[in-house]
């Protein structure tokens, strides 16, 4: 009986792993395939790798689209750590209760469906294309702008904080550091984890996010990788192998970060629960 | 000494404010701002920025819309059955994967996980090839004998839901799981072994202790994946691009539709972002009664 109850919870433990790594595994497969392969169904690797590779570059500009994501993702990050960062520390540290007030206020933003935002937000930005240019649409600065500051961050920084030991501060005081200093001299580099976890949500959210991007980016030197992958996935007729290979690409830097940091990403998720 | 103190605390609460300004700043340009527009947007009709208010006639139209209907229905079956059945799985692989006798722990939930690290794009059309009437799926499938003839998994209206159900579930289980595993680690082990003493059987530990104990996350999982189900965009504009027909066609979608592909009704679309905003403050009231029964 006992035996029998293991036999069955490895076997749906297999099956749950196999499914949800299979996908993964044919991804891998078919990127070294040619396209009739892949329809075929063929699951062992094959020769193909450096003929995607190469038709790959020259169908489509994906060297251009990872730099704009690549920009797009890393410069998000940077703002919405020093932002969110900044935030989450003031709230906490020179607490009172007009603060408290607006952080709740704050909070409601959490509430808003992007949805809602995306037909105001893109009336705004064709608005101020032509007094301010570079950043209106059609440009990268337009997709970083809307997104970098998000109310979860600043929650997530907060709640942070509170663990912080707060005598480092009097003691840097005493020391005659300013406030600021005491910010980015004591605060800043004690959090590292804090801003480790906070990092991979933004990026992964960043390098991923397909809507904005879909609606403020226009013309092809623009493109996004998922933009790029998007409309690779709905050609009329479409190299499988090539696909499969832009979608490897494109998921590299995420696995990335996942691997190497996946006791950050972990703390990350479950930081917004607590 | 306590009068400088005050007068410290005073000066530092002054400079506080400039911590938190521009972060303020840049969520009400960005978020509550737009949320006003959109409000005004929503009794405004006209193509482009071509607007004249029009009352609630955008707000009556919602009702006798065949396509809103249609978009609010399908995304509703996508929140009756998914949301469900990710949790279950998600709750049931938890407990399997928390069995301290468990050998090759986190070999199975990395794998598990997995899936979270894909961009929704990718794993769109990942799944759209999978599932095509000539996919992998199908031939797998008439292999084995399980079908006679090929599953219409994207091109028929109700195969097409099953295929967008599941392609959901494979992205969010592992990431649910995630939230169950860590919550599971708080639950005193001793609760369970007095249970075991008491005869109580795998299953009844299950709903009596796990599920109860949980009850909060599980509540917290729910909502987030209710508000993202509720926004639901990415993965049907690149599985089935909403069809056949408007079989598989989303709000998010239908807003999108409505200002960008046809004739930019941007008053019109807007009233449809508000709709769900009020199904999102609807479910969230839903969460904190819940959440104060909790506290009861």
């Amino acid at each position: 009986m006992h035996k029998t109850k293991r036999f069955f919870m490895y076997l749906f433990l297999i099956v749950a792993a196999f499914v949800s790594f299979f996908p993964f595994l044919w991804i891998i497969v078919s990127s070294t395939n040619p396209s009739v392969d892949v329809t075929r169904g063929r699951l062992l690797p094959g020769t193909y790798f450096m003929d995607n590779l190469r038709k790959l570059l020259s169908s489509v500009d994906i060297l251009t689209a990872l730099k704009n994501s690549l920009l797009i993702s890393v410069s998000t990050t940077l703002l919405a750590m020093l932002i969110a960062s900044l935030a989450g520390y003031g709230f906490e540290v020179y607490r009172s209760r007009a603060k408290d007030a607006v952080f709740n206020l704050l909070l409601l933003s959490m509430m808003i469906p992007f949805a809602a935002l995306m037909v105001p937000l893109y009336r705004m930005f064709g608005k101020i294309t032509n007094l301010l240019p570079l950043i209106g649409i059609d440009t990268l600065a337009a997709v970083v702008l809307p997104t970098m500051t998000t109310a979860f961050l600043i929650f997530f920084f907060r709640q942070s904080t509170k663990m912080f030991p707060k005598e480092l501060l009097e003691a840097g005081r005493i020391d005659g550091l300013s406030e600021l200093g005491l910010f980015f001299r004591v605060y800043a580099p004690t959090m590292k984890t804090t801003y480790a976890a906070a990092s991979i949500i933004t990026f992964m959210s960043s390098w991923n996010n397909y809507l904005w991007p879909l609606i403020v980016l226009q013309t092809p030197q623009k493109q996004t990788i998922p933009l790029l992958i998007s409309n690779l996935g709905s050609s009329y007729a479409p190299d499988f192998g090539v696909i499969m290979l832009a979608i490897f690409i494109s998921t590299i830097p995420t696995a990335i970060v996942f691997f190497v940091m996946q006791k950050h990403f972990v703390a990350g998720m479950i930081g917004s629960v607590k | 000494m306590r009068a400088t103190g005050s007068a410290i605390r005073l000066k530092a609460s002054a400079v506080g404010w400039l911590f938190i300004v521009p972060a303020v700043l840049l969520i009400v340009i960005f978020y509550f701002y737009p949320m006003i527009q959109a409000l005004i947007l929503s009794f405004q009709t006209g193509t482009g920025s071509n607007l004249s208010f029009n009352g609630f006639g955008n707000y009556k139209r919602l009702f006798t819309d065949s396509m809103f209907i249609t978009a609010v229905s399908n995304t509703f079956v996508y929140l009756i059955f998914q949301v469900p059945l990710m949790v279950l799985l998600a709750l049931v692989l938890s407990v399997l994967l928390n069995d301290r006798n468990l050998k090759g722990k986190s070999f199975f939930r990395t794998a598990i996980f997995l899936p979270c690290i894909t961009s929704l794009v990718a794993y769109s059309v990942v799944f759209k090839y999978l599932f095509a009437g000539d996919g992998l799926v199908n031939s797998l499938l008439l292999d084995l004998h399980v079908v006679s003839a090929p599953i219409q998994w994207i091109t028929d209206p109700f195969w097409a839901k099953i295929t967008i159900i599941i392609a959901i579930t494979w992205r969010w289980t592992g990431y649910n799981m995630v939230f169950y595993l860590s919550g599971m680690q708080n639950i005193d082990p001793s609760i369970y072994e007095a249970a075991r003493i008491d005869g109580a059987s795998a299953i009844k530990q299950f709903f009596r202790i796990t599920i109860p104990m949980l009850k909060p996350i599980i509540l917290f999982t729910s909502i987030t994946s209710t508000i993202g189900t509720l926004q639901l965009f990415d993965e049907v504009m690149n599985i089935t691009k909403g069809g056949p027909g408007n079989a598989t066609t989303t709000i998010s979608q239908y807003i999108y539709n409505l200002s960008f592909k046809y004739s930019a009704d941007f008053g019109y679309a807007a009233t449809v972002s508000y709709s769900i905003v009020i199904m999102i403050v609807l479910l969230s009231i839903i969460q904190f009664k819940a959440a104060g029964d909790r506290d009861a």
